[in-house]
């Protein structure tokens, strides 16, 4: 590309990796080691000790239950989109009704719609459909929440399908039926994994929903066990860090094995 | 793999046809089509979980509910009481500075990191696999942390008394502020940073080549080939930084509670603070759905004083 290395932007860079690196550094540094280390020395220096208590101490204070409720939440999310995501983006890319583009409309305006703007009334239809503190009351909304993205990444795989390929199964007879079983499902794989990924990040992620939804330990997922964590043992710092380093292992472990699919469903989370 | 990110450039006209099908399209029969009925079930599902409850937002805003039994007609009570509190006022100041806060620092800040790390030079590609590991921490881990991490007993400030003072960066307003800023700036900015890189290495090197010749300089390179390239991503960036912005909650929540006072309530902070703390469920609805509107009117106006409105989706600059 260009011939002379940049030496500013190379500065500049090397600033914001001070920016990033040291609150990284500190929260590791912070998790394997004693409480009395983290005190006596601060939390820039170099632990002394080594310890695995402040994980030990996280599953202690109730977090094994709220990643069980987490993945539960997670697991139903990604298979609801899954279930409905998939024919309307098959619909929307194919159908030639009047009908379907109404209802692609109506999801690109629920791009805009931020999840603060209804939870009084969420709350409210949760309440009366008597699925308060129940993980179904955050699995559905969180679901629906999900979806106008996931359709919207999903019906722009699926329109790199070649025509002719459709109508190659058309001359066959084919119904629309067999098309996107036996074309459009098995070609739209990669859509398939980001909108999944997607849809598990917010799961993953969701705060607000279990906030206003949930009261109980039983249906406590993770974001909200830390933010409970913080406010009841605030002063246990390494144990709070670690249940945050704790809390994203798992997206850890798909950023180092799925990198792709991983920045790519990241990309549409900011697309809210 | 199909997805945009790194392949389609960012171009605006491009993915008009999301809308509508393209007539070129060479198929002419609506045989071996699938019905609207496919679209159904998503349909029905987003109704009932998303647009009833928005629908219900604007219904609740003229009502009184406290949480218990059912909610009563009040007409406009809510909205003028919303009117008259100064808290709200300030709120919605609070806000705004903050979302200014957030595109003024974050946008220039991407740009740069983004441009630096579209190079393919191998210590950017390893430094840029650092620089997005705040991605994958969520909101409210992230709030979490700066919490713990600036906490005036026994974090970061209590060990730099030189750089902080007497440390509490909760306890005044400017300063509470300042950390609400910077923890923005440090969750999204590499999101955005990943919306320019993906941009800028779109852009098609043959301009720069041309540009060599010319005998521009890196600079004179950056400001007249990759500024104006980058146009179209900076939109979607603003767009995502302003909606983002308006509905900043848990970092709010996590970070200041609001405080000190109300130093930091920020107008979605207030809507929960109000609904799920005081049990005004009426006022707290129309909190809520002033935000929408001013978010949907902001990005509007972006859209269309940037003559950007070609634009179908959020996911457009995005490519």
């Amino acid at each position: 590309m260009r011939r002379r290395p940049n030496y500013l932007a190379g500065a500049g860079s090397l600033v914001w990796l001070v920016l990033v690196g040291l609150p990284l550094y500190v929260m590791l540094a912070a998790t394997l080691r004693t409480r009395q280390d983290y005190a006596q020395n601060g939390p820039v220096s170099f632990p002394d000790t080594f310890t695995l208590d402040n994980f030990t101490g996280a599953f202690d204070s109730g977090f094994g239950q709220y990643f069980l409720n987490t993945l539960v939440v997670t697991a139903c999310v990604i298979g609801i989109v899954l279930l409905l995501v998939p024919p309307l983006a098959y619909a929307i890319v194919r159908s030639r009704g009047r009908a379907t583009s109404a209802i692609f409309r109506l999801f690109l305006l629920g791009l805009a719609i931020p999840a603060q703007a209804v939870i009084v009334p969420m709350f409210y239809l949760i309440s009366e459909a008597g699925l308060y503190d129940n993980l179904l009351g955050v699995i559905l909304p969180t679901a629906a929440f999900c979806l106008p993205m996931s359709a919207l990444i999903l019906s722009g795989a699926m329109r790199d399908i070649s025509p002719e390929l459709y109508e190659a199964m058309a001359m066959d007879g084919a119904t629309p039926r067999r098309m996107f079983f036996q074309l459009v499902l098995p070609l739209s794989r990669g859509g398939l994994s980001t909108i999944v990924v997607f849809s598990a990040l917010q799961a993953w992620n969701g705060f607000l929903f279990p906030l206003v939804l949930t009261q109980s330990d039983a249906t406590k997922v993770v974001t909200l066990g830390l933010y409970d964590f913080q406010t009841e043992h605030g002063i246990d710092i390494p144990g709070l860090l670690g249940a945050v380093v704790l809390s994203m292992v798992p997206i850890l472990l798909v950023y180092l094995f799925a990198r792709r699919a991983l920045v790519q469903g990241l990309m549409g989370v900011g697309g809210k | 793999m199909t997805t945009k990110i790194t392949s389609a450039p960012p171009a605006a006209g491009l993915r008009k046809e999301s809308r509508r099908r393209p007539a070129a399209s060479p198929s002419i029969s609506t045989v071996g089509r699938p019905g609207f009925a496919w679209a159904l079930p998503a349909a029905l599902f987003f109704t009932l979980f998303a647009i009833v409850p928005l629908v219900m937002v604007a219904v609740l805003s003229f009502m009184s509910w406290n949480g218990l039994g059912s909610p009563q007609w009040v007409g406009t009570d809510n909205w003028s009481r919303l009117w008259d509190d100064p808290v709200m006022l300030k709120s919605v100041w609070l806000t705004l500075l903050l979302t200014a806060l957030g595109v003024v620092i974050q946008t220039p800040l991407s740009i740069l990191l983004g441009v630096w790390a579209a190079g393919y030079q191998r210590n950017r590609a390893v430094l840029s696999v650092i620089y997005f590991i705040p991605l994958l921490l969520s909101a409210t881990a992230v709030s979490v942390l700066w919490r713990a991490l600036l906490d005036p007993n026994f974090g970061i400030p209590a060990d730099a008394t030189w750089l902080f003072g007497d440390g509490n960066l909760f306890g005044e307003q400017a300063t509470a502020i300042g950390v609400l800023a910077f923890v923005s700036t440090w969750q999204f900015t590499p999101f955005h940073t990943l919306i320019y890189q993906g941009a800028a290495r779109s852009i098609p090197q043959v301009l720069y080549q041309a540009a060599e010749i010319d005998g521009a300089g890196r600079y004179r390179q950056f400001f007249h080939i990759t500024l104006p390239q980058l146009r179209n991503s900076m939109i979607t960036s603003m767009i995502l930084m302003i909606v983002g912005g308006l509905t900043t909650f848990e970092t709010v929540l996590i970070l200041t509670q609001g405080g000190p006072g109300t130093d930091t309530t920020i107008s979605a902070y207030y809507m929960y603070d109000k609904a799920f703390k005081g049990f005004d469920f009426g006022a707290g609805s129309a909190i809520a759905l002033a935000l929408v509107v001013a978010a949907t009117i902001i990005s509007l106006v972006v859209v269309k004083v940037s003559g950007y409105d070609k634009m179908r989706s959020s996911m457009e600059g995005v490519s």
